[in-house]
């Protein structure tokens, strides 16, 4: 099987960190499912065709992780023993949590009242928060990935807000854009 | 006669492999209203007619009293005898009565069985599976016939948007037709194939796909010979069959007629796709029926009235277009080209409406009928080794989410929609009471929150959990989608390492013993001798791994200490004396030595060449 106690950096042969080359990254993923992929392994022996799923499933999983900015960013905690995604970790603050709840609670009331400036102007103002969270990420998480956790967990949860302000605001513009 | 008969040429172990002979493989498209069987040929693919020169097999099964009939012969009865005449099956593939909404206006006599539904016919309850095996069965005859012996492999299309339980069936279908199933294919992503190889093609495109039944929208990045699908959406319970119906209800309330008979309703039906097809072209269309009763109806429908009774379906196609290109994060101003595909496509309403949303008129250079069995032709010639040269990958995703049901009926999802396969991903649970030592666990899919709107798909049962406090046991389940699309779900707890059993009751689909059963009946009524059609499959797969070895050893065979080497060389003497002598036990457990041999070689192997995939980029990025 392709080595499943390298990394994904090392899977890809990139320099691990979070600054990554996108190009390089996609190129890379791409020469590893040529290589790899089940479709090259259609007439092969059962044990080639279990690996290739395996090593094919890998890869995509690697990818993804790599691809998206915040799962990279987890990925590296992780691998310096930190988990961003458990519960018992330093924990949100409340303060940054009710500020959260609000803006939920004022796209709610914007949804119902059909107002998609008001929901669309939320979606940009959590948005535009996400990424001062992220490019303070991006300055600290190589140098010092542990000062970074917290940042990291705020960030997470403000691009999942608005995700889903996002698809809120899109139901709404389906139903009175929909013909 | 002589079917069975085949020669086996084993060369020795180590020698050079065969000079392989041109492996047949064929591209299956089983579409809602037609289908179809294609082939590579000399470099071209072409969908494969019947002797009469027709390329299309209507979708249509007749049972008669002691033979089936599929096909323009079962077409032709499809008003005397509504019963026992099944057409567009494959919208009820995978499907359970109370999810068939709209397609209960069929004539057919459903029964609700266990999950599945089933058809009354005069040969007795049919589920849609057998039935579509009866359409695949006429395509692999054909195939056959055409191309001179059994397959070595096939490609299966199905829509995009099928979920994982129509997936099942349709391949479920295949085997029981006798089809060797190399890979299931997105329809889509089939047609971008044929496009975009024929074309040399770069950029991302659209493929709008609109048949009988179905409705399926992708998204693909086509890049240096990498097919890659980004999103994908679509509707499977819609399609031309449903503009048919609109002009039939329109034709009932225009000509003020009573409910009509089966046989008339099917007459009608009929009367209603011809004039569909002819406002391809003209500008009205005439509807004469005369009913069983002698009741006449003469109606002349115009393309503006045509338009106007669809709107609503034309536009039920763009909502799944927008939530692609969402999905991928694109504008429709990002897409280079909008590739058409299926016969529903030829109605200008759905040209204009595609032509307006993307502010380009769509690519129509390939035919729509035929360009998904071309396009799985020709993946089935690259996956059976026919063209090795031929470097091109295809990268497809999961149309729908995957999950598990949690607390207050809600879906925890796993897998998310437009996830590229093959793909593996765990979530842990935990018990919810002290000493709980059984967990139930539903798989659904689905995009809405409550279990409800989403689709189940197979309920476990994980027992023999170790007593433990709540809260303490971790419940380790896993989502395993492999390249044809299809899931497998595993559990285990890990506290303790303790492996628990699974039950798998699938919610809308056959079981393993079900289809043995229907296998075992086929062969019976077909007068076959099941056991020597076993053997030749078997030997069909023994050579193929023979082959795959031997080429494996030729090329890599240094990888190897010589105890390797050995074990390798041993075992498949045993295969080839096992193949001379035509034991199947034997030769399968003969089969199961050698695959365990090679086990560690396949892992080397891909290791380098893995290595090999990346050095190579490497060197040429320093350059």
């Amino acid at each position: 099987m392709i080595d499943f106690s390298r990394n994904h950096f090392e899977l890809f042969g990139l320099p691990r960190g979070f600054q990554i080359d996108a190009g390089a990254l996609e190129d890379a993923y791409r020469d590893v499912q040529r290589a790899v992929h089940p479709d090259r392994f259609a007439g092969a022996t059962d044990a080639q065709k279990r690996l290739a799923l395996q090593a094919s499933a890998r890869a995509n999983e690697a990818y993804r992780t790599l691809r998206d900015p915040v799962a990279r960013a987890e990925y590296l905690l992780s691998l310096h023993g930190v988990d961003a995604a458990a519960e018992t970790d330093t924990r949100l603050s409340v303060a940054f949590l009710t500020r959260q709840l609000e803006r939920r609670e004022a796209a709610e009331e914007a949804s119902r009242a059909h107002d998609v400036r008001a929901l669309s102007a939320l979606v940009d103002e959590v948005r535009s928060e996400a990424n001062e969270a992220g490019a303070d990420v991006a300055r600290r998480l190589d140098a010092a990935p542990r000062d970074a956790q917290a940042t990291v967990r705020e960030w997470r949860f403000l691009v999942k807000l608005a995700d889903d302000l996002d698809a809120l605001c899109n139901a709404e513009a389906d139903s009175w854009g929909g013909s | 006669m002589g079917r069975f008969v085949t020669l086996f040429q084993i060369s020795e172990p180590g020698a050079a492999p065969l000079p392989h002979a041109k492996r047949r493989a064929v591209g299956i498209d089983l579409g809602t209203t037609n289908s179809l069987v294609a082939t590579v040929r000399n470099g071209v693919a072409a969908v494969l007619p019947d002797e009469e020169g027709r390329p299309l097999v209507p979708s249509v099964v007749r049972y008669r009293e002691h033979a089936v009939a599929v096909g323009y012969e079962a077409l032709a009865y499809a008003a005397q005898d509504p019963h026992n005449t099944i057409a567009s099956v494959k919208r009820l593939m995978g499907r359970g009565l109370a999810d068939l909404g709209d397609d209960r206006r069929h004539a057919y006599r459903f029964i609700d069985g266990r999950g599945i539904v089933r058809i009354a016919t005069r040969a007795g309850a049919k589920t849609p599976v057998e039935i579509a095996a009866e359409i695949l069965r006429v395509l692999r005859t054909r195939a056959e016939t055409s191309l001179g012996g059994p397959l070595d492999g096939a490609v299966v299309t199905v829509p995009a948007y099928f979920d994982d339980a129509q997936r099942q069936a349709t391949k479920d279908a295949a085997m029981l037709a006798g089809v060797p199933v190399l890979r299931m294919l997105n329809e889509p992503t089939a047609a971008a194939i044929a496009y975009g190889l024929d074309n040399a093609v770069e950029g991302t495109y659209a493929v709008f796909d609109l048949g009988g039944g179905t409705f399926d929208i992708s998204i693909l990045r086509l890049s240096s010979g990498v097919f890659e699908v980004l999103a994908t959406n679509g509707d499977s319970a819609l399609g031309g069959d449903d503009f048919d119906h609109r002009i039939f209800c329109w034709a009932l309330e225009a000509s003020g007629l009573a409910p009509l008979s089966p046989a008339d309703a099917r007459r009608l039906m009929a009367k209603a796709r011809e004039a569909k097809e002819m406002l391809t072209h003209h500008d009205a269309a005439p509807i004469v029926a005369t009913l069983a009763d002698d009741a006449r109806l003469e109606l002349t429908l115009d393309a503006q009235t045509f338009t106007n009774i669809t709107q609503t379906l034309v536009a039920k196609t763009l909502a799944p277009v927008k939530r692609a290109l969402r999905d991928a994060k694109l504008a429709p101003a990002d897409i280079k080209g909008v590739v058409l595909v299926g016969g529903a496509t030829r109605m200008p309403q759905i040209r204009r409406a595609v032509a307006g949303f993307f502010g380009q008129p769509p690519l129509t250079n390939l035919d729509p009928d035929e360009v998904v069995a071309i396009g799985a032709a020709i993946q089935a010639n690259k996956l059976v080794g026919n063209r090795e040269s031929d470097d091109w990958l295809l990268l497809d995703v999961i149309p729908l989410s995957l999950g598990i049901e949690t607390m207050g009926g809600l879906v925890e999802k796993i897998v998310p929609r437009n996830s590229t396969i093959p793909v593996v991903r765990a979530q842990e649970f935990t018990t919810f009471k002290d000493g709980q030592t059984a967990m139930a666990l539903h798989v659904l899919q689905g995009e809405r929150e409550k279990v409800a709107d989403c689709r189940s798909l197979a309920r476990f049962e994980l027992r023999g959990i170790p007593p433990m406090t709540a809260g303490a046991a971790r419940i380790r389940v896993s989502f395993d989608v492999d390249a044809d699309g299809l899931l497998s779900v595993s559990a285990r707890e890990q506290t303790t390492g303790v492996e628990a059993s699974v039950a798998v009751k699938p919610s809308y689909g056959l079981t393993d013993a079900e289809i043995a059963q229907m296998l075992q009946d086929s062969f019976a009524h077909a007068a076959d001798d099941a056991n020597a059609r076993a053997l030749a499959e078997a030997r069909v797969d023994a050579e193929r791994l023979v082959a795959a070895t031997q080429g494996a050893l030729a090329s890599d065979g240094a990888l190897l200490d010589a105890g390797e080497r050995e074990a390798i060389d041993f075992a498949l003497r045993d295969v080839a004396a096992c193949l001379a002598d035509g034991d199947r036990n034997a030769l399968a457990a003969a089969v199961g030595v050698l695959d365990a041999a090679t086990g560690r070689f396949a892992a080397k192997r891909m290791d380098r060449s893995v290595a090999r995939a990346l050095t190579g980029r490497r060197i040429d990025a320093i350059e």
